[in-house]
């Protein structure tokens, strides 16, 4: 009987470190902390790596022997799988938001712009890592080409799947949208992008992890907020789930 | 003169809840994808070289599968500890608790010195000794040398960021899935030196307080190394090797 009430101290205790860890994850100065702590290794890996500082590339038989599917790994859309099954040939690319000059790209006119070829690495957030060789057009080419508007901040990726019921989006800074490696990829290891990774784009974006390498991309969108977007997050796993926008940690 | 420098005690403790918080967290972040891996890449069980447990809530920061959270919690952390590190390097450097303290000499790794280490740490009158024993020396020399560099280094060659301004360090670690690997081993060596590092202190709570006040160092010189003609041993009828 006398363990009657030790156990419910116990078990009281237990609840009273569990609230009160909750409490200090939901507190705004955590919550501050942690931001300021994810700004600082921005901040830093930009110092020490410049703007243009290129991940590394890798040899062809450096790569993974094949590349895992992750997240979504297809689309339910009837219009996509109709475009899938004849080669994207109605699908287009849009470039709009802050732009002066909007686009609308069919995958032949992507494909006959300047291309980059790179063998890289895709870290997830989980941990696992795969390389690829990826083909397509510098982000940063087809936003000269829509002659994006001074006053645009961020770069978002509107993607054609739902994933766990809404759509998947993310965004990343103008640095990161103007470096070298970052492209709107339509091939991988030759082939065009199967549609577990994506097709017919899907962003790479080499200093971060691998929910920002937004799949199925549909839109580029130039804007100079995303707190009307989503929730505010800047993209669906920050929206879902409270991951660091910044994501090259 | 102190026992402990400022620098030292205010390390001591920053550090310790800092390893506290990101070993509990990185267990959290562990079971995200509980395979490791050597080389640059891996994702497939199959080719894992060893498959972690589940880790359970007790042992997590958060206390339930949070991994946005988890990371909150070790990339905030790993301010201090990376700062904390460099911090400590350079206070050791500079006042010679490294040269007077860590730093080994050959006769050091000799197994008579580890014997006699051990001996004089569990015998009456242990702590009573002058300075660090070579076991000490070895095992703080592993810790400040080996495993805290070791975490350092491979936390920042697992993040994709260190690519653009050191694609040299995940090459050091021989790929990526290699520094995951080695971050998770350190991680175990930190926590294996730290059980034995808390069993040591709670013998004599009077350590625990040092390190908080400073201590008091015992300035008096060591015992002059006896010369041959003082040597009991060397009188005349008394045996060399009792």
């Amino acid at each position: 009987m006398a363990d009657l009430p030790r156990r419910s101290l116990l078990a009281g205790m237990a609840a009273l470190g569990a609230s009160a860890c909750a409490r200090i994850n939901d507190s705004e100065t955590t919550q501050e902390v942690f931001k300021a702590a994810e700004d600082g290794h921005r901040v830093l890996h930009r110092a020490l790596a410049g703007k243009q500082g290129l991940a590394k590339e890798f040899r062809p038989d450096q790569r993974s022997p094949t590349f895992r599917g992750n997240g979504s790994v297809t689309v339910a859309d009837p219009f996509y799988q109709d475009q899938l099954a004849q080669g994207f040939a109605d699908w287009k690319l849009e470039v709009r938001g802050l732009v002066d000059k909007p686009l609308a790209l069919s995958l032949a006119e992507v494909k006959g712009l300047p291309q980059r070829t790179q063998i890289t690495r895709h870290d997830c957030v989980e941990g696992w890592s795969a390389i690829g060789e990826w083909q397509g057009v510098q982000l940063g080419h087809l936003l000269d080409m829509a002659k994006v508007r001074k006053e645009a901040r961020f770069i978002v990726f509107r993607c054609a799947d739902l994933y766990r019921g809404q759509p998947y989006y993310e965004s990343i800074d103008m640095v990161d949208a103007y470096h070298p490696q970052t492209i709107i990829a339509h091939a991988l290891n030759g082939e065009p992008l199967p549609e577990k990774n994506g097709a017919p784009y899907r962003m790479r974006i080499e200093r971060q992890l691998g929910y920002k390498q937004a799949k199925y991309v549909q839109a580029i969108e130039a804007v100079t907020s995303f707190e009307q977007i989503g929730q505010g997050g800047g993209g669906f796993w920050e929206d879902y789930a409270g991951y660091q926008w910044y994501a090259g940690v | 003169m102190t026992k402990h420098a400022l620098s030292t005690r205010l390390w001591h403790w920053v550090n310790a809840i800092a390893i506290i918080v990101l070993f509990m967290s990185g267990l959290n972040i562990s079971n995200a994808h509980r395979h490791l891996y050597w080389g640059h890449y891996g994702f497939d069980p199959a080719d894992a070289w060893l498959h972690v447990i589940r880790f359970p809530g007790w042992a997590t920061i958060p206390g339930h599968y949070n991994l946005a959270l988890a990371r909150d919690w070790h990339i905030t952390m790993a301010w201090p500890f990376g700062i904390g590190v460099l911090f400590i390097w350079i206070a050791m450097l500079w006042n010679g608790h490294f040269r007077r303290d860590l730093m080994t000499a050959p006769r050091d790794w000799t197994p008579g010195a580890v014997i006699a280490s051990i001996k004089a740490h569990s015998g009456a009158g242990a702590g009573a000794h002058h300075g660090y024993n070579p076991v000490q020396k070895i095992l703080y020399g592993g810790v400040f040398g080996v495993l805290l560099p070791l975490m350092l280094l491979s936390g920042l060659a697992i993040s994709p960021g260190s690519g653009g301004y050191a694609p040299w360090l995940v090459d050091l670690f021989a790929g990526r899935q290699s520094a995951r690997s080695l971050h998770f081993i350190a991680a175990w060596g930190i926590f294996g030196f730290f059980v034995i590092h808390i069993l040591l202190a709670v013998t004599d709570w009077r350590l625990i307080l040092e390190m908080v006040t400073g201590g008091k160092r015992d300035d008096r010189d060591p015992p002059p190394p006896p010369q041959p003609e003082n040597l009991p041993a060397a009188q005349e009828g008394v045996p060399a090797h009792g």
